[in-house]
């Protein structure tokens, strides 16, 4: 008898997981984020009124739902790059830009990045390629998170460069960038010996005065 | 790159930021984008429908006609919009296609407008979503398929021959066309025939006849009258290598022709002829022999150069070529597996004819086609129920892909059909593209006239130039620049062939003559004819520019003797046309001809071949008496 109702009871509770599967996607497929409004997006950051209309734009037509997910921000960001394999380098953006760390990256979180990226002050642009090296977000930078960082780089230059990639040159390079940010040699890089480090270069800043008008 | 990429693009610039402190070097300078940054709504005016939309999603794909500069030719400025005379239907689903990326064909549009607002936007089929990529490409290949047809068919009926074509060129013509002469049709008439006669004797051959006195046994009548058999045999054999050796030595290309389906049937059809006279009477080898005969029956696809079913039977068997190999593949399959079945099911019964797996394959043959001769029945049990399993499964089988050949069948058929019909609906397209050409030829000696005319009589010009639109004026007067360029005049095709009474038929070198009288049916001014005649030569750019110049050609011109006949036609041509006022006389335009001496006209009628080319002739309204012909050749 126990068996028979053993056997009876399973298949609910088989079927409830899919169930549930459905329901999710469904949740999933139907949601549909809406930014908040104008006016608010237009004090957090600092983009005139026009420019978040063609953002938006923009944005709504290439994701009709609201959200970016990480595949599709992959999927984006391999076009940009098709040498070499950019998915490793787009999941750091991806988390850089991921504020709020639901995997999915919203419009608001998109024009708060940008706004950092595009208007910010140096300080604040700082801050933010820190926390894109940060990997862990345990606000150190680490031997082992820069050259992750470093190699997913290079994997985007993909196999035919030149001249041609030899030796262990990821490991230089973050060698070079240990030497150059880590002011007291304790192994690991925290954000004021950063953003002093970077002060000090001068290719760095110039460089960054460069990326001033990219919208 | 797909285009919303590039609404991405300044987001993956900006995150280049994350690069800066790794960099060894200074990053380049970015592209100075000196374009509006404020996005506008650009207005565009198609045929009166209004469609608005944003600048940035037209320059979504930089390459098309909107993305680019080019529409900046469309733009109205009194409008303050860009204006397309195209169909505002279409040009919803391409404006859609900026809008999101995916093009869609619309179903119930002709596939050709399709193509040609695609063409004129500037956009790539290739683009088309996989939602409707499927559709159009059917569309497209069925319309190239209908198209092929027709020039096909074009190419096939009427073409005439070139003029310095050569005996094996005519032969290959006649040949493949026996429409064309009357031999190439009594030929094709008797190799038809001869082929009749060679299958009917192979069948009669086998046929028992009465025996010879002093014998019991039945003969076949093929060794009762086997010298009969043999001369009709020979005969026929003959015709064969005869007209196999004709198409040989005139194929354009005898590679190719001797690896042609048609060819090899020709050869398989003759051979066993040959090597049966070759073969020695040796008892063993012409039992092999005999087997050879077997090929004669071939001859009978000698038809399908005659029959177009047959052809059309050939074609849709070879492109129904997957179906027929998986109908093959499956059957084979199951025969293999119910043999098998069925013989471990019978193997115990005793006087089973169940006594090989091969020998099963019979049985399951003819199960599954439902055939059941019931030479091999099942005795078992078991046997039965798979014999049952068998005949059912093979009604299925066979079912399935049969349909797919029949329908392929019938859209070849179907094909045939509509080019049947399309050749009779051309040769009326093509009579009334002759008559307007006759129109706009005679319209513009009409105007040449009244150019004259004009330096006279200013009242006539003014009504003749009433009748006329702004477009005749201007195509005329281009064609009289031509005139005075080459220094020849356009005449028509029955002066020339007045002239040209003793020239060859073939001669491509189209030199027309033309003449045109105008008779007015009423009109203030007095009326004079005036006839003028110019030859043009095989290279003549223009003589009308509407229509082919090889239509004309096509026209064929065929000297006429009776040049009153020419004349009447004209007039009958020319009802409304004007005469001119006056007489005039013009010198000859003499040029030297490169090709035979063109045959002018003398000067009283009818005109008779003269060796100077130029002779300029004038008639007057009443009496014709006095011809005036201007030639000139180019």
């Amino acid at each position: 008898m126990g068996a028979v109702v053993g056997t009876l009871t399973m298949q609910p509770k088989q079927r409830r997981p899919s169930r549930d599967k459905t329901d999710e996607e469904l949740e999933m497929t139907m949601v549909c984020h809406r930014p908040e409004g104008l006016e608010q997006l237009e004090a957090q950051t600092n983009f005139t009124k026009q420019e978040l209309q063609i953002l938006y734009r923009g944005f709504k037509n290439e994701c009709p739902s609201g959200v970016v997910n990480e595949e599709t921000f992959k999927h984006i960001y391999a076009q940009f790059f098709p040498h070499g394999d950019a998915s490793m380098y787009a999941h750091y953006l991806f988390s850089a830009f991921d504020t709020t760390n639901n995997g999915s990256i919203k419009f608001k979180d998109f024009v708060m990045g940008l706004s950092i990226l595009l208007r910010g002050t140096l300080r604040e642009k700082l801050e933010w390629t820190f926390h894109l090296y940060d990997i862990n977000r345990d606000g150190y930078i680490s031997r082992e998170e820069m050259t992750e960082i470093v190699r997913a780089i290079y994997d985007m230059m993909g196999k035919y460069t030149y001249p041609a990639l030899k030796g262990d040159v990821p490991q230089q390079h973050v060698d070079a960038f240990f030497q150059k940010m880590d002011k007291n040699k304790d192994g690991v890089v925290t954000l004021e010996e950063f953003i002093i480090a970077c002060q000090e270069d001068e290719t760095m800043m110039r460089s960054m005065q460069l990326f001033e008008n990219v919208m | 790159m797909a285009a919303g990429v590039a609404t991405w693009l300044p987001f993956a610039r900006a995150a280049a930021v994350g690069w800066l402190p790794l960099a060894k070097k200074t990053m380049p300078k970015p592209p100075v984008d000196s374009s509006s940054r404020s996005d506008e709504i650009l207005y565009v005016n198609v045929s009166g429908v209004r469609f608005q939309t944003w600048k940035n999603t037209l320059d979504r794909y930089p390459d098309t006609l909107l993305g680019s500069s080019e529409k900046e030719f469309f733009y109205n400025e009194d409008t303050q919009e860009y204006f397309f005379d195209r169909d505002p239907e279409m040009f919803r689903h391409i404006l859609n296609f900026y809008r999101t990326g995916k093009l869609h064909y619309p179903r119930h549009e002709c596939i050709q407008a399709f193509d040609e607002e695609l063409a004129f936007y500037g956009i790539v089929p290739e683009i088309i979503g996989d939602c409707c990529m499927e559709e159009y490409r059917d569309r497209k290949k069925e319309n190239q398929e209908r198209l092929a047809e027709d020039t096909e068919a074009n190419e096939l009926t009427d073409a005439p021959l070139p003029p310095h074509s050569t005996p094996r060129e005519r032969l290959w013509r006649a040949f493949e066309n026996p429409h064309t002469s009357t031999m190439a049709l009594v030929f094709y008439y008797v190799t038809g025939f001869f082929i009749a006669v060679s299958v009917i004797a192979n069948v009669v051959e086998t046929v028992p006849c009465r025996p010879p006195k002093g014998s019991v046994k039945d003969l076949p009548c093929g060794q009762k009258y086997e010298l009969a058999f043999f001369c009709m045999d020979t005969a026929c054999v003959l015709i064969f290598t005869f007209e196999y050796l004709m198409r040989l030595f005139a194929a354009p290309s005898r590679c190719k022709f001797m690896r042609s389906v048609m060819s090899v049937i020709d050869v398989v059809a003759i051979m066993p002829y040959y090597i049966g006279l070759v073969m020695p009477e040796n008892e063993d080898v012409s039992g092999a022999f005999v087997t050879l005969r077997v090929f004669r029956v071939f001859r009978i696809f000698k038809f399908s150069r005659h029959s177009q079913g047959l052809r059309i039977l050939g074609y849709t068997l070879k492109s129904c070529a997957s179906e027929l190999g998986f109908l093959l593949f499956s059957l084979t399959m199951a025969i293999i597996i119910f043999a098998t079945v069925m013989f471990y099911a019978e193997k115990g019964t005793k006087s089973s004819s169940f006594t090989s797996i091969p020998a099963s394959f019979w049985y399951t043959i003819v199960t599954m086609t439902t055939l059941g001769y019931g030479d091999m029945v099942p005795k078992t049990i078991a046997g039965k129920i798979f014999g049952s399993i068998c005949s059912l499964s093979g009604v299925l089988v066979i079912a399935l892909p049969v349909p797919v050949i029949v329908s392929n069948f019938s859209r070849i058929y179907h094909q045939n059909q509509r080019a049947d019909k399309m050749r009779a609906q051309q040769k009326v397209r093509l009579a009334r593209i002759r008559m307007a050409k006759k129109g706009t030829v005679n319209a513009f000696f009409q105007y040449k006239e009244d150019r004259v005319l004009g330096d006279r009589d200013s009242d006539c010009t003014a009504l003749c130039v009433k009748n006329r639109s702004a477009f005749e004026h201007q195509h005329h007067h281009l064609l009289h620049c031509l005139e005075k360029t080459t220094n020849h005049e356009f005449t028509d095709e029955m002066t020339y062939s007045e002239l040209c009474m003793t020239e060859s038929v073939g001669f491509r070198t189209s030199r027309s003559t033309s003449l045109s009288s105008q008779q007015g049916a009423t009109g203030c001014c007095p009326r004079r004819a005036r006839r003028r005649a110019a030859m043009r030569l095989a290279n003549s750019t223009v003589s009308v520019s509407r229509g082919s110049i090889q239509e004309l050609d096509t026209l064929h011109i065929k000297p006429t003797s009776i040049p009153q006949q020419t004349r009447s036609s004209l007039n009958a041509q020319a009802g409304d046309l004007k005469l001119n006022c006056g007489e005039h006389d013009f010198t000859a335009a003499i040029i030297s001809t490169p090709t035979p001496p063109a045959n002018t006209p003398d000067e009283s009628l009818p005109p008779s071949p003269a060796p100077i080319p130029g002779i300029l002739r004038n008639t007057r309204a009443t009496a014709y008496t006095h011809d005036t012909f201007k030639i000139s050749s180019l």
